[in-house]
């Protein structure tokens, strides 16, 4: 469902993706690990479509058949893409039920669906509030206005709950937390597992993965995917750092 | 934020907030607020839905302005000798007057010798009823949503429709005449309720006033006129919708409100124009009086046509409006301005009662070249006299907003409260946005509270609503929703939804 062939990128100048390939099918969950200025986000928000990136010819990525480089983000998201925020945004005077009404209802009518009233909305936002474990004053809040970290990463969390992605892309949504968040945004993202749903989990650190089991395990470094595996090659960076992976991407290099 | 204390009167001045501001109360440059994001930049206008244009037969004087010219409307509304008469001073005075230049808005200054100062749809002297009316001017109202027929109404909102330079219709006078309540053309009020108009047109604006005020005052022509009576509650909401049809006239419209003793009313004020080429001028003045224990609600959503993209035409809204609060009453201003080539217009409040409360909620915004400085005076002479602005300002395309606001605390004014709140939106990078507070507090007790803050829509929130599959145009409009709610909170329910859905048609095709 997602292929991505020699992505490169580059920011003012500077190509921080340096052919980059990766792929995955439905339902499986990959982490993505790596040092620092490593790239992570830039993959995340390259597939995303936040502009600020130049991406550099020759690059290919397909997405439910589609070349998702040519689109803008918002038919990438209506696609079934999803990014969770690592700082996720502020926007005073709109309510939660109001944004995720709009924006459910715009995925909806790309579909070829009926838009939902605000009352069958309000039922279904309800209902996904409970399953997600997420307190329902939020719906009236405004999006992540005075939001603490952690309130903020389980609202990326309901949203990820509501829209229904077959793509979510988690960047560094570990960060900032402390181990109760974490507990419960990992309960989350556990209950959203599901056969149709592919996960990508960006992530500096192993902890998040102690609560979230990935499928597979890949390091990216200086733009590029050096190393894969399965769950126990997270453990061994846990362990060893990425040096030894440094080590041996830099003397090959 | 900062806190600054006026050594020199002991005022506390609490919580004085951007270096733009300063507390002696004298004018200065604010700087100009400019924001590089290419990514929302380009914004370009949506089409003028109210743009055309009704032929119809009009009665319109020759262009220029002389006391003839004063005489000749007077005569034509049948108005007692001592109103000419006022007219004729309020005329003398603006000859001896300047056109104000302190505003921050640049513009040809109109050639007041090349308007007409007098446009009536020909018809029939005082239709009786709508059958006597010219099917036209029914069909024009009904085109900008405003049926006249009182079956087709919504319930619960009296109209009085002006076209040009005459008062074509009021709705519902039967149901409010029961209650004691007069609304009608002012013109009618003339002849009608001397004494009343008598005894309140130009004590809450004197006739020279302003140059402006002073203008309107000597050719305004029609406007609405409304009394509720001593302890009367409205039972619905009154709205006067202005049109201006007539090319090269000006709309001088006149509005007197009173609300006697314990009296509570709630009005709003809507207002169209079409695309024409040249300025038009529209020169209004609006009084409103609280007696003791009153409550006035006063709304406007402005949207005369802005001109252009390239600042062609466009209607130049020169207007003033005050209120004066006795003894605990109230007068709400909430203001709604998306319009208008060039705006400048300050809700005022003289809070002359102990206890009185004035409020201003004000949502401007500008796009394509429109300026706009708008903002209110508070007046505080009572004790324990209260006030509340809360000013939003939009600005996107190369549109340039100010506000400028007064709080006045006289000596008299013990335990007077002010609080004060200035946002301002920027959307592209070729907009501006300006605030000028003066504040003037002379009473030691007093506190005086300002606040203001600008912002801009950001690339990140954009991308944000956009990674949800929200579209841009969308996401503006959400945001900019967003920004004004607190404004928006303070209008009547189907005022908000029009308030919010006409900001989300002026701000479509903002992205490039």
């Amino acid at each position: 469902m997602l292929e991505i062939k020699d992505l490169r990128a580059a920011v003012n100048g500077v190509e921080i993706l340096r052919g980059l390939n990766f792929s995955a099918n439905a339902g499986e969950v990959h982490a993505i690990m790596g040092p620092n200025g490593s790239g992570k986000s830039t993959f995340a928000h390259v597939l995303s479509g936040k502009a600020g990136y130049e991406v550099l010819p020759g690059s290919q990525v397909r997405f439910q058949g589609r070349d998702l480089l040519e689109l803008p983000a918002e038919e990438r998201a209506r696609l079934g893409l999803f990014l969770a925020f690592q700082y996720p945004v502020e926007i005073p005077g709109v309510t939660n039920a109001n944004f995720l009404q709009t924006a459910a209802n715009e995925i909806r009518e790309s579909r070829g669906l009926d838009k939902l009233d605000a009352l069958d909305f309000g039922d279904f936002l309800r209902e996904k509030m409970a399953y997600v474990n997420v307190n329902p004053v939020m719906a009236d809040r405004f999006v992540n206005h005075g939001f603490s970290g952690g309130e903020k990463k389980r609202n990326e969390i309901l949203q990820l709950a509501v829209l229904e992605p077959s793509l979510a892309i988690l960047d560094e949504t570990d960060s900032g937390l402390d181990i109760d968040a974490l507990r419960i945004v990992s309960e989350g993202v556990n209950k959203l597992r599901s056969p149709d749903r592919t996960f990508i989990l960006v992530t500096h650190y192993q902890r998040l993965l102690s609560y979230v089991e990935p499928d597979f395990v890949h390091v990216l470094y200086k733009g590029q995917i050096v190393k894969s595996g399965g769950k126990d090659l997270a453990l061994e960076l846990e362990d060893k750092g990425y040096d030894w992976i440094k080590e041996e991407v830099d003397s090959n290099g | 934020m900062r806190s600054a204390t006026n050594d020199n009167s002991g005022n506390r001045l609490t919580q004085m907030s951007s270096k733009d501001e300063q507390i002696d109360g004298t004018p200065y440059e604010g700087s100009r607020v400019e924001q590089s994001n290419r990514e929302v930049a380009d914004l370009a206008g949506q089409e003028y839905k109210y743009g055309w244009s009704t032929d119809i037969e009009s009665d319109t004087f020759a262009r220029g302005l002389n006391e003839d010219v004063v005489r000749a409307i007077s005569a034509r509304k049948g108005e007692p000798e001592w109103m000419t008469e006022w007219r004729l001073q309020a005329y003398r005075a603006w000859c001896g007057m300047q056109e104000p230049t302190w505003a921050k808005v640049r513009y040809a200054r109109p050639d007041f010798q090349a308007i007409s100062y007098y446009s009536a749809p020909k018809q029939q002297e005082n239709p009786k009823s709508l059958d006597e009316m010219d099917p036209k001017l029914i069909e024009t109202f009904e085109k900008l949503g405003i049926p006249l027929n009182e079956q087709k109404r919504l319930t619960g909102v009296a109209v009085d429709a002006v076209f040009d330079s005459v008062s074509v219709a009021t709705t519902h006078r039967d149901i409010l005449g029961k209650k004691g309540i007069i609304f009608c053309p002012i013109s009618e009020a003339l002849r009608e309720h001397p004494e009343l108009v008598k005894k309140y047109l130009g004590s809450v604006v004197p006739r020279g006033d302003n140059f402006y005020a002073a203008l309107n005052s000597a050719v305004f022509s029609d406007g609405s006129f409304v009394y509720i009576p001593k302890g009367v509650k409205c039972p619905m909401d009154l709205s006067t919708y202005f049109r201006i049809n007539a090319a090269q006239t000006g709309q001088f419209e006149r509005t007197l409100i009173v609300a006697d003793e314990g009296a509570q009313v709630s009005y709003l004020e809507g207002c169209t124009a079409p695309k024409r080429d040249e300025n038009q001028l529209h020169a209004a003045v609006v009084e409103l009086v609280a007696h003791a224990g009153a409550t006035i609600r006063y709304s406007t959503v402005q949207n005369w046509y802005a001109g252009d993209e390239e600042g062609r035409g466009g209607i130049y809204n020169f207007v003033t409006k005050r209120g004066r609060c006795e003894e605990n009453a109230r007068i709400s201003w909430t203001q709604v301005e998306t319009g208008s080539a060039i705006t400048w217009k300050y809700p005022s409040c003289i809070l002359k009662g102990d206890n009185a409360v004035g409020e201003f909620y004000s949502v401007a915004l500008t796009k394509g070249c429109q300026q706009a400085d708008t903002g209110t005076k508070m007046l505080h002479v009572g004790k324990n006299t209260r006030s509340t602005i809360i000013a939003k300002t939009i600005s996107a395309g190369r549109g340039d907003s100010s506000y400028r606001g007064l709080v006045h605390v006289a000596p008299t004014a013990a335990n007077a409260r002010s609080y004060t709140q200035c946002d301002s939106l920027l959307i592209g990078s070729q907009c501006g946005a300006h605030t000028f507070p003066y504040l003037d507090v002379r009473q030691p007790s007093a506190s005086v509270e300002h606040e203001a803050s600008t912002s801009k829509i950001s690339e990140e929130q954009l991308f944000y609503c956009q990674s949800r599959g929200i579209r841009p145009e969308n996401a503006i409009s959400m945001v900019v929703n967003g920004f004004c709610k607190e404004v928006f909170d303070h209008l009547p329910m189907e005022f908000a939804v029009e308030a919010s859905k006409l900001l989300s048609v002026s701000l479509e095709g903002s992205v490039g």
